[in-house]
Order: structure tokens, then C-alpha cells, then sequence
């Protein structure tokens, strides 16, 4: 199962919108082997009728009332972040 | 001393002392300890107008809160107005938050006043800060040493007493590490405890907020204040029906504890000079008149292959986000939106966030999804299962905080050995149970913690126990 190969990272760099260099992809495809690998230790588990926990406090649906809560924050502060904006808009570059 | 947090609000409500002298000291504090880079910023202007205000309302009589005029440390993945908040990662550098975290309003709201913001792994993501865009921390225990992460920054200034108290996140480990490498007390509430609104998200079903504080008395108290739960985040689980902090002295004993020992975490891959002061620890439980049990937990030790599936799974998603549009580092040299996206990612995540989100990915893509994500979510099943029948026996579990005590910068440049250094502590998080490090004393001038585990919800067990360490010591 830790076969990784060199197109495997590649393709999980560009899943994970990333832009690695040849050297990079080397790097990390020798670290995921080895992660991989101990990970491995799991394949040995006898999971057979078992559900998997995605959480532990066992709520379920918790609801609050669908009702516009001010949070005190402008949009003018909100934007403030934003790398480039416009006529309170972000701004972002051409898509092709 | 059973508090260092109390003496500083009894001062300032008593009119003994304002909190801007107690604000000042501690800013002075930082500034003589900028050497082991604890901090990434401080938050001086916010904290001397809050001091002022605090010191005004004394005056008025009026009723400022439990913690009146206590300085204390945020990690820097807690939205805070006044500084910026980077979790110490290139990509959020300069970042304002426009809103705070839940947990900084109630403590504001009972009168605490932060004074700067800790240094961590970039986003969390590791045992020893080496990880942080700005730097590492020193240990202030021995400054070739690594003060444990992700919350190195805050266990530091603790154990330097910048402040009093200093809050942490813990999805592995994050906090009981850090306090054991640096011999002061990690609390990590049950999963859900503690509102994690306005903190950065790492791993969101093991996420806990929590503290790092000289005493547990001290823990407690910062508890009482922060727990409860959150309209903002719907995670957060029923109270339980009374306060932690005691005020009693520590010289009264406790009712007898039946107390595992978990015997996987006592093996010969834990430092013989550790598992001997964690079993003097124990010893003491017994001569106290507790009674002291091996307990065999067979899927603790699959905890760290579940957690390096399941949390970067989560990591991967959680980081998502970072994409140069709305907040954060944008890559300037972009000139289409997709190379924003990676331009930005490529060039404002470090090595190990990049590590982290790649394996993520990995494990959820389709092929491998039921091999390696579901198979771990299944197998943290059987772990959770082993806890819960435990502690129908139990009433805490035992072991060390982490298999050694502190390792030198540089040590373990290699992932995996790093990720190994989360052994002892990733357990609870997966199952979502409370525990806490208490110094357990010290190899050659280096701490080492002793873990105590609760079962879910029940934070008292852990918290009574913890105090117990100190009444016994």
C-alpha cells in the first residue's frame, strides 16, 4: 500500500493546489513512503462490523434559531484583510 | 503556593495593586526574556487601555470579575484585536482579526488582560516549535533544548512567569508536550469543554482549547471561566454541574482513586530515567492510599498511524482556505486566479503544513479513502471502546506525558521520528478525554510530565487526581 509514486504526489500536489518543483516531489514522495509505511500497522486491524467515530461528543444536529446575529464587524473591516478589493468587493485576477 | 492566578486578582480587587502595574511588570518580563523568542507579538496598547479601564471600575466599586487585572499569554492561533494573528505560519502574516475567540471575550469579560501572543508550529502542525515562521522557542529549562510544541511559546513564557497562565490548543498533544519538556502544567480539557470559536482550525474532531499554568489549582480556575458551552460553536457539550477550582489548600486529601497504569505506555520504548519518576509518582498515589493497577490498552498502540491518517485528513480541508483571495499572503506574482492559489499555498505554507495537506489529501482521494481514512476512523473506534471499558473499572488512567523529556534542536529532523514524539498523548484526543501533564520531576535538569486521563466528560477526575500530585510531592 506505500508504493507511492512520483505521478501519485504530483497529482495530490495539484488536488491540494500546490506548485512543486521536481526536486520537491522527490522530497515528499521519499517522506510519504516512510509515513505511509508506518501507517500501514492499520491494515492489520480486523474492522469487520466496526463503525468508524468521526466524532465524540455524540450531538447530533445542534440548532439555533435562523435569525441575523450582529456580530459588531463592518464590511469595511472584513475587507480590510483582503489582498486587493474594489468598490467593496474583493478583487481577484483573471480566471483564464 | 496552590495559585500564582488568585494572589494577582485578590491585589487588584483589594485596591492593593492596580492592573496596570501587574500589566506592566509582566510586559517588562517579556521584553527581559525576548532571548527564547516565547512570543510572536505583543498586544501592550490593548492591554494597557484594559488595565486602565479595570483599575477605573475598582475605583467606581464596581464588580470587575474573577480574574480582575491577571495578565495572561494567548497562543498566536487565538483571534485577538489588538496584534496580529499569524499562528505562526509566513501565509498569515499581518493578518487583523475583526472579531476575538470566545474563550478571549469571557476571559476579558471576567477581567484577565492578554499581554502578548505565544509562538507555536505554523498552524500547529508539530512537537517543538522548530516548526514556527519565526523562529523556534528556546527551552527555558536549557536553551539547546526544544520546549515541545505545538504550544512551546505558551508553556515557555509560563515557566519563565512572563504571565500566570497562557492559553493553548492541543489536537495531539500540543499542550501536554510543551508542559512536560517544560516542567509546568498542561491542562487539555474533553473534546468540546471549551468553545473553539475564533481559533485557528487544525484537526477539528480533536481540536481542544486549554491551558498551561504553574499549579493545577491554577487550571482549574482559568476553566471555570472558559468552559461552557458556545451558540458559536456547536461542538461544545453541557457543563458539568460545578466549578473546578477549589481554593481549598492542597494539604486535604482525597477520597481513594482506583488508578490505571497504562501498560503500553510504561514499555522499554519510554526513557528508563522517566518511567522512574513516573513510577515515584505512582508510589506516591499508593502510599497516599489509592490503588495503583497495570492496565493493558492494546489500540493505544495503533493511536499514532489512526492519528496521522485521520488528522491530516481533517488538515487538508481545514487549510483549504488559505488561498490568497480574501485574507493572508496573496502571491504577487499571480496573473490568473489558479496561480494565486498556488502561487500563494506553494510559497506561504512551510515544508511540514505542505507535508500535512498532501497526506490528507492522499488519504481521502478516491482509491484510497476506504484503505487508509475510513479504516483509521474504524480503528479509532476500537480505541475508543478500550477507554470507555477502562474506566468502568478506573477512575483515571496513568502514564507519561511523552517518552523522554526534551530533545535538542535538530534532533529529529526526520517527520516520522518527530510525529513518534506524540505517542503518549494522541490517545486522549482521539477519544476526546481530558488530561493533563504534571512535572513529575526532573533527568539531568530536564522535566518530565506525568499524564493523567479521564474518561470523557470528566474533567473533575483528572483535574482532583492532578492536585493530588502536588499535595503528594
Amino acid at each position: 500500500m506505500a508504493d507511492i509514486s512520483i505521478d501519485d504526489v504530483k497529482k495530490v500536489a495539484r488536488l491540494s493546489g500546490l506548485q512543486l518543483s521536481d526536486a520537491e516531489l522527490k522530497k515528499y514522495k521519499a517522506q510519504f513512503a516512510e509515513i505511509l509505511g508506518y501507517i500501514d500497522r492499520l491494515e492489520a486491524v480486523d474492522t469487520k462490523d466496526i463503525e468508524p467515530t468521526y466524532q465524540v461528543t455524540g450531538l447530533h444536529n445542534v440548532m439555533r434559531d435562523d435569525e441575523i446575529i450582529d456580530y459588531g464587524v463592518t464590511q469595511a473591516e472584513l475587507l480590510q484583510n483582503a489582498p486587493d478589493t474594489d468598490g467593496g468587493q474583493i478583487k481577484v485576477k483573471r480566471v483564464l | 503556593m496552590n495559585s500564582y492566578i488568585l494572589p494577582i486578582a485578590n491585589a487588584v480587587k483589594g485596591g492593593q495593586k492596580t492592573a496596570a502595574a501587574f500589566v506592566e511588570e509582566a510586559l517588562s518580563r517579556a521584553e527581559a526574556a525576548k532571548e527564547y523568542n516565547t512570543l510572536i507579538s505583543l498586544t501592550a496598547e490593548r492591554a494597557r487601555a484594559r488595565a486602565k479601564e479595570v483599575d477605573v471600575a475598582i475605583k467606581k466599586g464596581e464588580d470587575v470579575g474573577a480574574l480582575a487585572g491577571v495578565p495572561f499569554i494567548a497562543k498566536d492561533n487565538f483571534l485577538t484585536f489588538d496584534g496580529e494573528t499569524t499562528a505562526a505560519s509566513n501565509i498569515l502574516k499581518g493578518f487583523k482579526a475583526p472579531y476575538q475567540g470566545t474563550v478571549i471575550e469571557r476571559l476579558e469579560a471576567a477581567g484577565a488582560i492578554c499581554i502578548g501572543k505565544a509562538n507555536l508550529d505554523a498552524f500547529a502542525h508539530g512537537s517543538s516549535t522548530e516548526n514556527s515562521d519565526f523562529g523556534p522557542t528556546l527551552n527555558p529549562r536549557g536553551k539547546d533544548y526544544v520546549p515541545g510544541g505545538s504550544s512551546g511559546g505558551s508553556a515557555a513564557s509560563v515557566a519563565l512567569d512572563i504571565a500566570p497562565f497562557a492559553l493553548g490548543t492541543d489536537t495531539g498533544g500540543s499542550i501536554r508536550l510543551p508542559a512536560s519538556y517544560c516542567g509546568v502544567v498542561g491542562y487539555k480539557p474533553s473534546y468540546g469543554r471549551v468553545s473553539r470559536f475564533g481559533v485557528v482550525a487544525m484537526a477539528s474532531s480533536t481540536d481542544v482549547v486549554g491551558t498551561l499554568t504553574r499549579t493545577v489549582e491554577d487550571a482549574a480556575v482559568v476553566l471555570d471561566i472558559i468552559a461552557g458551552r458556545d451558540e458559536r460553536d456547536a461542538t461544545t457539550i453541557e457543563p458539568e454541574p460545578h466549578s473546578y477550582a477549589t481554593g481549598a489548600s492542597k494539604k486535604e486529601p482525597i477520597a481513594k482513586r482506583k488508578i490505571g497504569v497504562i501498560k503500553e505506555f510504561m514499555s522499554d520504548h519510554v526513557e528508563a530515567e522517566t518511567r522512574k519518576l513516573i513510577e515515584k509518582k505512582l508510589d506516591a498515589f499508593r502510599q497516599a492510599g489509592h490503588t495503583v493497577e497495570e492496565v493493558s490498552l492494546p489500540a493505544t498502540e495503533l493511536s499514532l498511524a489512526i492519528y496521522y491518517v485521520v488528522v491530516p485528513a481533517e488538515v487538508s480541508s481545514n487549510l483549504a482556505r488559505y488561498d490568497g483571495v480574501r485574507y493572508g499572503f496573496s502571491d504577487p506574482a499571480a496573473t490568473t486566479l489558479s496561480e494565486t492559489y498556488e502561487g500563494t499555498r506553494s510559497n506561504g505554507f512551510n515544508d511540514e503544513n505542505i507535508r500535512r495537506v498532501m497526506i490528507g489529501n492522499y488519504v481521502l482521494s478516491s482509491g484510497y479513502y476506504d484503505a487508509y481514512y475510513r479504516r483509521a476512523q474504524t480503528a479509532r473506534t476500537l480505541l475508543v471502546e478500550e477507554f470507555k471499558k477502562a474506566y468502568e473499572t478506573y477512575d483515571v488512567l496513568v502514564g507519561p506525558s511523552a517518552p523522554g523529556t526534551a530533545f535538542r534542536f535538530g534532533e529529529k529532523s526526520d517527520p516520522l521520528t518527530m510525529y513518534l514524539t506524540d505517542v503518549m498523548t494522541v490517545s486522549a484526543s482521539l477519544a476526546g478525554l481530558p488530561a493533563v501533564s504534571v512535572p513529575a520531576g526532573d533527568v539531568q535538569g530536564m522535566p518530565a510530565g506525568l499524564q493523567i486521563i479521564g474518561a470523557y466528560g470528566n474533567d473533575q477526575a483528572v483535574l482532583e487526581l492532578a492536585r493530588e500530585t502536588e499535595r503528594t510531592a
